[in-house]
């Protein structure tokens, strides 16, 4: 080892969250604010998305996302934050320590506060199980904009895309850049439910049908794609459509590695770790923000979180006390999952609620039930949508009794 | 024309094991791969299992060829690095008719001069696994068995041929063979070649080249087998390889972990008509989803990080079938099966034997230059971007490329300055594991296929 580094506050992962939880504690703590970054740069999932559509919900600006990342890292960067790139977290080395692979040497990093932003990626095609031969030109939508905006490779001429998710329709602008064109869209929902706002310029967009109810069954090719077979749910039939890439979109998963091998609690639902309103983990002093928690809310609802975990770490430097009990919140279908999933006695929120849904619900009108006892029942203006987070606010639950039981949470 | 003494045909595991065995001695070898790379079909893909043999059939070459390449192999990979992890194994019975079956796998094993064995009942079986499905009644260990890395065997053993002096040609298929009075002249993809001797060990496609040596005496079926591999997450709810009891229809499905940190399921065995289907299909997912389920239901919380499918060149024979013709101065090496890993090492010595006593000088050569010391691939073991001295004096060796499986720079760079290096990107996963992980090149790929771009 090259030594032990002794921080503050030490911020794993330097996307959205990471950068905006290390620009607000960074002027308010004594001490190192350290973030460490893996990839070469600071910046996250944004810096690839080389559209606009970033900056509004956080910044209240209207950016590209590789603008967005830069501003980001500038932002933490003033705040008197030190951002370390090319710095792999590789495993724990006690409750506060974390090891960290770089360049410059095998290094401990020992931390009076742990923050998690380690995000979110999309399942790869093996964890959905298509089967079929491996020919080149199957991506994520990740792996397709790094080889598109950063290293300016062609990717093919007709692409399939799986999933009608926000982020899909950020794949669409990615291969349309590239000279790629989206043949068609398959998802298993009725609609294409991502953005209201995308259904008339996605016409636009796609040369092709969205397809919904259907799913993908098979890819061939040898070498090349050639084809993709996609599956009517309601009928069974099948087509084939003649293309030559296929992008893999959503479908997120967090990044729960060093999560779960720290062995904090974990939310089987989110695949995220558990955490309270001060996004608090099971772990004292170790806390969690962005996507990790909510795969996937956009850039500025993961940058939302790393300004929010800020009060919740300063008082734990402050006072070193931790309370991690609290009363869970479930949820029923078609609602996956909601975060945060504790509320602590002692903490009044004011931030919403976040969900995933699993069927679009136009009006939804959402029910919380405590030892059999309605506590809060709330209806939104806005419909709740597959693909994207579903927001509804706090109050729902304000009426929570902190001595009760769970708190289960259903939707009609 | 040169003519070399003997050219081996098929860079697999037993090819380059041959490769390795002959170039020790004061012989010209030429060695031929059809494919892009060395180890790039049958032998990439297989249980990645280090036998002790104890299931095979007593009396047959399989049987001893394997029991001794089960310690040539042990032994080799302490001195070269081949990553092994003595893992053990547990053959487990779930109905009573498998059950009444161990008492005699146990007297089969000793047969096979395997001593280790022993029965145990179902607690024994929950208390090593405990994630186990339920429902197992009663189980045979296996203590020998071990888990191996298929990749760097292949690799070691052809970078050891080649560094003795074999010479290697990759993309080159051999067309047809006109056997002369003292030398055989192959036609292939890449010109001709000559040799006074031609070891046939070309796997799937072993029978069509009997057939240009005049023969007709077995056809091999390719049998596919579909695996999946789980995420390192869940490694630990599989401490050792879990074995099904072999039945007509085969082996059946294992859970075992692997020598990287996953966990395996699979495989299936279908027989093919197509020698390149290597795809993977929905009845095959649906199987071992099935199997899976019930083996060890809590596993499949976990992600599935890939999926694969590998060929076995299944033949109508029981047995290797190793035969030398010496009028023809060819040798057969058909019919090596999953087994053929762990064999390999003692088929090469075989064939030399066979040679030898044919009246090729098969001696070895006074002075060898050292085997080669290969990159470790396991979890267990080391890696470089664990070792923090590596990394002071090689910064490569602390830039982390792949985060999955925490490849860095150094890595990749070096297989690139190997004797053997990649052509492209399976070639570089299987010398460095980048892009095997999690993420299936999510954060990496992109980089990785420029880094292969401007080396090859």
């Amino acid at each position: 080892m090259t030594g032990v580094r002794q921080v503050a506050v030490a911020i794993v992962g330097g996307g959205p969250a990471g950068l905006t939880a290390a620009a607000t504690l960074a002027p308010v703590v004594d001490g190192e604010v350290l973030v460490i970054e893996r990839e070469t740069h600071t910046g996250g999932i944004p810096c690839y998305s080389d559209h606009l559509g970033y900056g509004i919900g956080d910044l209240r600006r209207f950016m590209s996302g590789p603008a967005y990342a830069q501003r980001l890292s500038d932002r933490a960067r003033d705040a008197g934050a030190v951002l370390t790139t090319e710095a792999m977290v590789t495993e724990w080395a006690g409750p506060h320590r974390l090891a960290v692979t770089s360049p410059a040497g095998r290094q401990i990093v020992e931390a009076d506060a742990v923050v998690l932003a380690t995000g979110a990626r999309e399942r790869p095609r093996a964890a959905r199980l298509i089967p079929g031969d491996r020919p080149d030109g199957v991506y994520t939508t990740g792996a397709l904009q790094q080889m598109v905006h950063r290293h300016h490779r062609p990717v093919g001429t007709r692409a399939l895309i799986v999933g009608a998710e926000l982020v899909s329709w950020s794949a669409v602008l990615t291969l349309r850049e590239a000279g790629c064109t989206p043949v068609a869209m398959t998802t298993v929902y009725p609609h294409s439910e991502a953005y209201a706002a995308f259904r008339i310029p996605g016409k636009l967009l796609i040369r092709g049908p969205v397809l919904g109810r259907t799913r993908l069954v098979s890819i061939t090719g040898k070498d090349r794609v050639e084809a993709a077979v996609v599956e009517n749910l309601d009928t069974g039939r099948r087509i084939t459509i003649d293309c030559d890439t296929v992008v893999f979109t959503g479908d997120w998963i967090p990044d729960h590695e060093l999560a779960r091998s720290g062995e904090l609690a974990m939310d089987p639902a989110t695949r995220g770790p558990v955490v309270d309103t001060g996004l608090r983990t099971s772990r004292p002093g170790v806390f969690a923000v962005g996507n990790l928690l909510h795969p996937v809310d956009t850039a500025a609802g993961a940058a939302l979180d790393g300004r929010r975990v800020g009060a919740a770490v300063q008082s734990w430097l402050q006072e070193r006390r931790h309370n991690t009990a609290g009363v869970r919140l479930r949820t029923d279908a078609p609602l996956r999952w909601v975060t945060p999933q504790l509320i602590p006695a002692d903490d009044h929120p004011r931030e919403d609620l976040r969900f995933w849904v699993d069927a679009y619900v136009r009006m939804p009108k959402l029910l919380a039930v405590q030892d059999n006892r309605v506590i809060g029942s709330t209806r939104t203006l806005w419909p709740a949508a597959p693909g994207r987070i579903y927001r509804a606010p706090w109050t729902l639950v304000s009426g929570a009794d902190p001595t009760g039981g769970e708190v289960t949470i259903s939707l009609r | 024309m040169t003519v070399s003494d003997v050219i081996v045909i098929g860079g697999g595991i037993v090819g380059s094991a041959i490769a390795r065995q002959l170039a020790g001695a004061d012989l010209s070898v030429l060695l031929l791969e059809a494919r892009d790379d060395i180890g790039d079909g049958t032998s990439k893909a297989n249980t990645s299992l280090l036998h002790t043999g104890f299931d095979a059939t007593p009396g047959t070459l399989e049987s001893r060829l394997v029991a001794r390449g089960y310690h040539l192999l042990g032994e080799y990979a302490q001195q070269t690095g081949i990553p092994v992890e003595r893992t053990g194994a547990l053959l487990v019975a779930w109905t009573d008719d498998e059950r009444d079956l161990l008492p005699r796998l146990k007297e089969k094993a000793e047969r096979n001069s395997y001593h280790a064995c022993e029965i145990v009942g179902a607690d024994e079986i929950y208390r090593r696994v405990p994630h186990l499905g339920p429902g197992a009644l009663a189980g045979l260990t296996v203590p020998g068995e071990a888990i191996i890395c298929t990749w760097t065997t292949n690799l070691a053993l052809a970078i050891d041929a080649v560094g003795r002096g074999a010479q290697l040609r990759r993309s080159t298929q051999v067309l047809s063979a006109t056997v002369g009075a003292d030398h055989t002249t192959l036609s292939t993809t890449r010109g001709e070649v000559s040799g006074r001797w031609i070891i046939n060990a070309a796997g799937l496609g072993a029978d069509h080249l009997d057939a240009a040596f005049g023969y007709r005496r077995f056809t091999v079926t390719p049998r596919r087998g579909e695996l999946l591999v789980f995420d390192k997450l869940a490694r630990p709810l599989v401490p050792c390889i879990v074995l099904a009891v072999p039945s007509a229809v085969g082996k059946g499905v294992l859970i075992s972990p692997t020598i990287y940190g996953n966990v395996m399921v699979g495989p299936t065995s279908e027989d093919l008509g197509d020698r390149t289907a290597t795809g993977t299909s929905e009845a095959g997912f649906d199987f071992l989803l099935a199997k899976g389920r019930a083996l060890m239901p809590t596993l499949f919380d976990d992600e599935i990080t890939a999926s694969y499918a590998g060929l076995r060149a299944a033949i109508d024979r029981s047995d290797y079938l190793i035969e030398l013709d010496g009028d023809q101065r060819y040798v057969l090496v058909g019919g090596i099966r999953s087994t053929g890993l762990t064999a390999g090492m003692a088929i090469g010595e075989h064939v030399a034997g066979l040679l030898a006593e044919a009246g090729l000088a098969t001696r070895s050569r006074s002075e060898l230059p050292p085997p080669p010391q290969m990159p470790n691939l396991g979890e267990v073991g080391g890696r470089p971007y664990q070792d923090s001295s590596r990394i002071a004096a090689d910064p490569e060796y602390g830039r982390v490329v792949c985060f999955c499986e925490r490849v860095t720079a150094g890595e990749i760079r070096d297989a690139f300055q190997t004797l053997i290096p990649p052509v492209d990107f399976d070639g570089l996963r299987r010398r460095t594991r980048a892009l095997n992980g999690r993420c299936q090149g999510f954060y990496c790929s992109a980089a990785i296929a420029c880094e292969l771009e401007s080396r090859t």
